[in-house]
């Protein structure tokens, strides 16, 4: 090769070779030989086979032969017409379910009309205000067909109650609902910020909602616990399992403690992950974490069936572990985590765009996101032969340990007394913070390796990607003027005569407000009026500011 | 593990950090407030979900050198020119202002227009923050 050739590479300088250490990012030590003359004892009561107990090996013995990951990509943004069009090109594209983002009006219960609404209308997801927004969002896409997930938690128990009124609308029956609510308040206090209720309180909300589904929409998960926001705030994968798992058993308490059968409710809990960089680290926590649940399913709460000690999860490959600079580089990490999503057997999983580390996905960037899942499936094979790296000495070890690094989180969780009081302190929420700091040193050392962004830099190199989605001005605008003719339109009387049942059921502890929230959507409530009414019964949570 | 190193590079200094609007996402604006306490300056943390009016009030009533704030959810534009006209209109002249969060590159210009004096990408290493504070308060 002549120098000529070679100008792009020449511009590259060394920073001093970073060293590959013998330690993951989860703090388990590696052997950087090989000690072990290859495999690992099958020890029935660690690994298993597939889909049997402890299911550290998947929890189908088919694998993904039986049925392939759900391939989910969040979308939606602007108004319900917009996003509704997004949603008709995803599934064109091969998408298999839906999933939807909500502005943070509607997410923190605030109307667009509310001033501190006005910013934010449909900016981060889209606008649904109210039932006739939910008509629009899920216009000529049948509901008993499609499976729509829902990134909502402090208003998710409205939400789910505008999706059953949009099922109802469309004569579809409950019954043949499928999809997800995130439905996930305690790691909304930790990492994602929008909670509205105090702790309590919301607790039962989300008992209601589990409780409630799962008599009228048994195949829908009312529930999706998410580990994923914390891991992106700076929690180690261990870190994100552990919080996670101790976030579910704390629901599952509260579940219990209502009166409801584990062998039910447990089958339709979810969870929820983010996939970064380190390939076996993230193997082995879905690993450790499907065996543990499975445990303490088993053992702590005495579910029979398998399908309550079945530990399901979707994952988001990408998020803080993709960068600005260099965004080419992202989509080979997307591939990466992929990759690691598939042989940790993740039941759906959504790909990050290259350039979602600095805007909005443009159609190009969403589809090569969509893409690569495809490539994966279809092409690399991976996923045909149930859990490939079963066995292996270095995976079964890395599981043991990870295994042991949860645990020892959530006995310190246990010993400040339960995460319910953890977080009502603010005591995650310090520690989480002091972790996001730690990340972000080692990066600025470079001690954490991030190509193109700390080591292997580009001289000179200017952040910038070929088309940039911009978002239609008018939108606020839009979303107003549609509010205030659904505010003109319906029949204010059944309005208030909707939310003053809501008032009775929330005053009371022995009832379920969730048919109360289906009626207040079917009178045109509107999610500020419902959360205002909430609110009154049972405040607003208080955030600990303790740094 | 690399460690905050204590400098006084900060020092006698008050900064507000602030997370004005709806969005949740607070790690960067402790991260930050963490880093500005190790080098010295007294920092105050408004906590989510306050409004441009709460934010500048506080700074006015306790009397900062500077205000950070912390926007990942793409309403910088709006939030940040809310919090500097009210600044403005109440007299308080000399509070410099910083942005932090998702802020993409073609915003800056705006921004600064507005009279922000400095802004903060993820990316960016934390002693150049502080390093850059601490020239455009001195």
């Amino acid at each position: 090769m002549s120098n000529g050739e070679n100008a792009a590479v020449m511009d590259i300088p060394r920073l001093g070779e970073p060293a590959l250490r013998p330690v993951s990012p989860s703090g388990i030590d590696v052997p950087t030989s090989v000690t072990d003359p290859g495999g690992v004892a099958d020890d029935a009561s660690r690994i298993g086979l597939p889909g049997e107990f402890p299911f550290t090996r998947g929890i189908f013995p088919d694998g993904y032969q039986g049925r392939l990951w759900t391939i989910r990509q969040y979308s939606g943004f602007g108004t319900a017409e917009e996003s509704n069009e997004r949603y008709k090109f995803l599934l064109a594209q091969g998408q298999t379910g839906l999933s939807v983002a909500l502005d943070l009006p509607t997410q923190c219960g605030f109307d667009p009309t509310h001033p501190m609404a006005r910013p934010e209308i449909g900016k981060v997801g889209v606008s649904l205000s109210n039932l006739s927004e939910a008509e629009i969002l899920f216009d000529g896409l049948d509901l008993s067909k499609i499976s729509t997930s829902f990134t909502i938690n402090g208003t998710a128990a409205i939400i789910y109650a505008m999706y059953l009124a949009v099922a109802d609308k469309q004569n579809v029956p409950r019954s043949k609902l499928t999809g997800t609510i995130q439905n996930d308040i305690l790691k909304e206090y930790v990492a994602r910020g929008t909670w509205i209720f105090p702790v309590r309180p919301s607790m039962r909300l989300i008992a209601d909602t589990i409780l409630y589904s799962n008599e009228v929409s048994p195949r829908f998960n009312p529930i999706s616990i998410a580990g994923a926001h914390v891991r992106d705030a700076g929690a180690t994968a261990a870190e994100e399992m552990a919080y996670t798992l101790a976030n579910g058993l704390a629901y599952v308490d509260e579940l219990r403690a209502r009166g409801g059968d584990v062998e039910k409710f447990a089958r339709r809990l979810s969870f929820f992950f983010y996939v970064h960089m380190d390939f076996f680290d993230e193997i082995a926590k879905f690993r450790a974490g499907r065996r543990l649940w499975a445990r303490f399913m088993k053992e702590r709460y005495e579910a029979k069936d398998a399908r309550a000690q079945h530990f399901r999860f979707g994952v988001v490959c990408g998020g803080s572990s993709l960068v600005a600079p260099q965004p080419y580089n992202n989509v080979v990490r997307v591939a990466v985590e992929t990759m690691a999503a598939v042989l940790g057997g993740a039941q759906s999983i959504f790909t990050c765009a290259f350039d979602e580390a600095f805007q909005i996905p443009t159609e190009f960037s969403a589809e090569l996101a969509v893409r690569t899942q495809q490539i994966i499936a279809y092409e690399s094979g991976i996923g045909r032969t149930v859990d490939p790296l079963g066995g292996s000495y270095f995976l079964e070890q890395h599981t043991d340990r990870m295994e042991q690094k949860i645990l020892e989180v959530m006995a310190e969780i246990d010993a400040y007394g339960g995460v319910v009081r953890a977080i009502e302190d603010g005591w995650i929420q310090l520690r989480l913070a002091e972790r996001g700091l730690d990340r972000k040193l080692n990066t600025d050392s470079g001690l954490n390796v991030i190509v193109g962004q700390n080591h292997f830099k580009k001289v000179d190199e200017e952040i910038r990607v070929g088309e940039v989605f911009t978002l239609d001005p008018t939108v606020a605008q839009r979303a107003l003027e549609k509010f205030q003719r659904v505010l003109e339109t319906r029949q204010q009387s059944a309005v208030d005569q909707a939310l003053a049942k809501l008032a009775a059921a929330a005053a009371r502890d022995d009832e379920n407000v969730m048919p109360y929230l289906v009626d207040c959507c079917h009178a045109y409530a509107t999610v500020g009026e419902m959360v205002a009414c909430l609110k009154k019964h049972w405040g607003e949570f208080k955030e600990p500011v303790n740094l | 593990m690399s460690t905050l190193q204590a400098t006084a590079a900060l020092a006698g200094k008050r900064i507000l950090i602030g997370k004005p609007g709806l969005d949740g996402h607070d790690i960067g604006a402790k991260i930050i407030a963490l880093t500005l306490r190790n080098a010295g300056a007294e920092v105050i943390y408004t906590g989510l979900r306050r409004s441009p009016m709460q934010i500048a009030q506080v700074a006015i009533d306790e009397g900062v050198d500077a205000v950070g704030l912390s926007i990942l959810s793409g309403s910088h534009k709006e939030l940040v020119g809310d919090v500097i006209t009210v600044l403005r209109e109440r007299g308080a002249h000399d509070v410099k202002v910083f942005v932090g969060g998702t802020i993409p590159a073609e915003d800056q210009p705006y921004l600064r227009e507005l009279g922000v004096a400095g802004v903060f990408t993820a990316d960016m290493p934390l002693e150049r923050v502080v390093a850059q504070l601490a020239e455009c308060l001195s």
